[in-house]
């Protein structure tokens, strides 16, 4: 067996005021895995993040990183993480490629190596114009992408990021996106924070949900998803219908004057809808699933939780 | 070169990028007002005060002055950028690395002695305008000069460790550090003031400072000068050890 990339065991952290953010929380992650870890605001996701990080004091339990305890040997920890937080943490008034050649030193990167990786990693962000300009005035995107550069500075074997497409528009999202699978498929273990369902569901391939400080599920995207008895399909319609008929078994929600949607049973079979919309003369140019599924579950698991 | 040393190297140029980025602030303003200092107190005033200690008014509180701005020079520079760091959240950068404690702890005081070092040499220049300087010891003036700005660089960083918002940074030297200095035997020999007065004086740890610094100037002091080197050394060691503790242990870093 591997050593786990990530091993925590029995995480239990209480802030100075009281507030219990994690109970008694283990987890493993797998060298090479794409990791999300999902949860509501307040449900314990940063705490975790920053007890691995060294940003949060660990309380009670235990943590390893590929096999290292971060008690007690927390230099050697440092050295395998890369963080991506959820605030911006550099220096404002500090120029990118100089944030990112400090990072390295503060790694013990020797300053020309440190040169040549921030030109690469830079290059890979398409922040490389923007290098010598003073950091405040990137865009929120460019933020964030300055923030993953820095990251993997030190070339981390388990690169962490806490929210990284917050607040970024849907190309430079999907851009990033690319260079995260990029990475992972080059051997990095990635561990996500996100609030985007859609962006665990394309990118992680495990998934452990947390909610009030627990994890409450923990196992594959493609495990958890098939755990849902329900889906919903979108229906893109070749011109608009101005009134949608009431078929039995098949709950028609129109969404646009081209657009329809409903919700099913999984295996309800489709024929029969299709052919029913016909005689209705709506006609059925494409079709897709909805692609909230995660969400859906996330909500269902959340929201039992709370009633428990 | 070992991870540490280029850590401790990256931070100590990150200081020093800083310092020159921000000159206006650094290194300006201590040489105007230590101008005005000598203008009128060394010139104006000084010419009817007549001697000191042997020396021309003038001249005696020139090592004071050059002092008074290593001080507060050491000290601004890492209460300032340390908790600019803490304020701004980059101080991550440095919690989330491999480097230690003692690494980050001496690259901000090196930070600070530099700037302390920049704007003493700066203000020493100016003093040239208005005072012969004799320089009678110079490995002690230096000595003391470094021990000061070590000193008083640990005390900012804890200052800023403590700091929880702007206000915070400012207190220190508004109530403390700027009367210990004032009342350090900047302007006047000790020996001026009634005896009761005297012995109040010798708790003041800036008065060692000042002293041993006029002495490797000027050749003359009001105490002890081993006393003070001793005294010097001694607070270097106790706010360096009180500070990488709480370093270690993340107090205003880490929750």
């Amino acid at each position: 067996m591997t050593t786990p990339a990530l091993s925590a065991r029995g995480l239990t952290k209480t802030y100075d005021n009281g507030v219990q953010a994690l109970k008694d929380v283990s987890l493993d992650v797998g060298e090479g895995d794409f990791f999300a870890l999902l949860g509501p605001n307040g449900a314990g996701k940063s705490t975790l993040i920053g007890i691995i990080s060294s940003l949060v004091n660990l309380g009670q339990g235990e943590v390893s990183v590929f096999g290292k305890d971060l008690r007690s040997q927390r230099a050697a920890v440092k050295s395998m993480i890369g963080l991506v937080p959820q605030e911006f943490n550099f220096n404002q008034f500090e120029k990118p490629f100089d944030i990112v050649v400090n990072q390295a030193g503060f790694y013990g990167v020797p300053r020309k190596i440190a040169q040549e990786r921030a030109e690469k990693y830079l290059h890979a962000l398409t922040l490389w114009d923007k290098r010598a300009v003073m950091s405040r005035t990137l865009s929120g995107g460019m933020k964030r992408r300055l923030m993953i550069a820095r990251a993997m500075i030190n070339e981390p074997k388990l690169l962490i990021l806490d929210e990284p497409t917050a607040g970024v528009d849907i190309e430079i999202r999907r851009s990033m996106w690319t260079y995260l699978r990029e990475l992972n498929r080059n051997g990095t273990t990635v561990i996500l924070t996100t609030h985007y369902l859609e962006e665990a569901e394309s990118l992680c391939r495990n998934v452990a949900i947390i909610d009030h400080g627990t994890i409450i599920k923990r196992s594959s995207t493609k495990a958890l998803l098939s755990t849902l008895d329900r889906e919903t399909f979108v229906l893109d319609l070749a011109a608009a219908a101005s009134e949608l008929p009431q078929l039995p078994g098949y709950p028609l929600q129109q969404i646009d004057d081209t657009t329809i949607e409903v919700e099913l049973p999984r295996g309800t079979e489709l024929n029969q809808l299709f052919a029913a919309l016909g005689d209705h003369g709506i006609k059925v140019v494409s079709m897709r699933n909805k692609a909230n599924r995660l969400e859906e579950l996330f909500v269902r698991l959340t929201s039992k939780e709370e009633a428990a | 070169m070992s991870a540490n040393w280029t850590a401790f190297t990256t931070i100590v140029r990150r200081e020093v990028v800083r310092i020159l980025r921000i000159w206006g602030q650094t290194l300006v303003p201590p040489a105007i007002t230590m101008t005005l200092y000598f203008v009128i107190f060394g010139s104006l005033i000084g010419s009817r005060i007549g001697e000191m200690g042997g020396y021309r008014y003038m001249e005696f509180i020139v090592p004071g002055l050059v002092m008074m701005s290593v001080i507060t020079n050491a000290y601004a520079n890492v209460v300032s950028s340390f908790f600019g760091s803490k304020f701004g959240r980059y101080v991550e950068e440095l919690m989330v690395a491999p480097a230690s404690s003692a690494v980050v702890l001496a690259g901000y005081v090196t930070g600070g002695v530099l700037r302390g070092l920049a704007v003493g040499a700066i203000v020493t220049a100016v003093a040239l305008f208005f005072a012969d300087l004799p320089i009678k010891h110079p490995l002690l003036t230096l000595l003391v000069l470094v021990l000061t700005a070590i000193v008083f660089a640990l005390a900012g960083f804890i200052n800023a460790i403590y700091a929880r918002k702007f206000d915070d940074v400012t207190i220190v030297p508004t109530f403390i550090l700027t009367p210990l200095t004032y009342l350090g035997g900047v302007f006047y020999s000790v020996s001026l003031l009634p005896d009761f007065w005297q012995k109040v004086s010798m708790a003041n740890p800036i008065l060692y400072m000042v002293n041993a610094f006029r002495y490797g100037i000027l050749g003359v002091s009001d105490v002890s000068v081993s006393l003070a080197l001793g005294m010097i050394a001694l607070f270097a060691v106790v706010l360096g050890v009180i500070a990488w503790q709480l370093l270690e242990r993340g107090v205003g870093l880490r929750s």
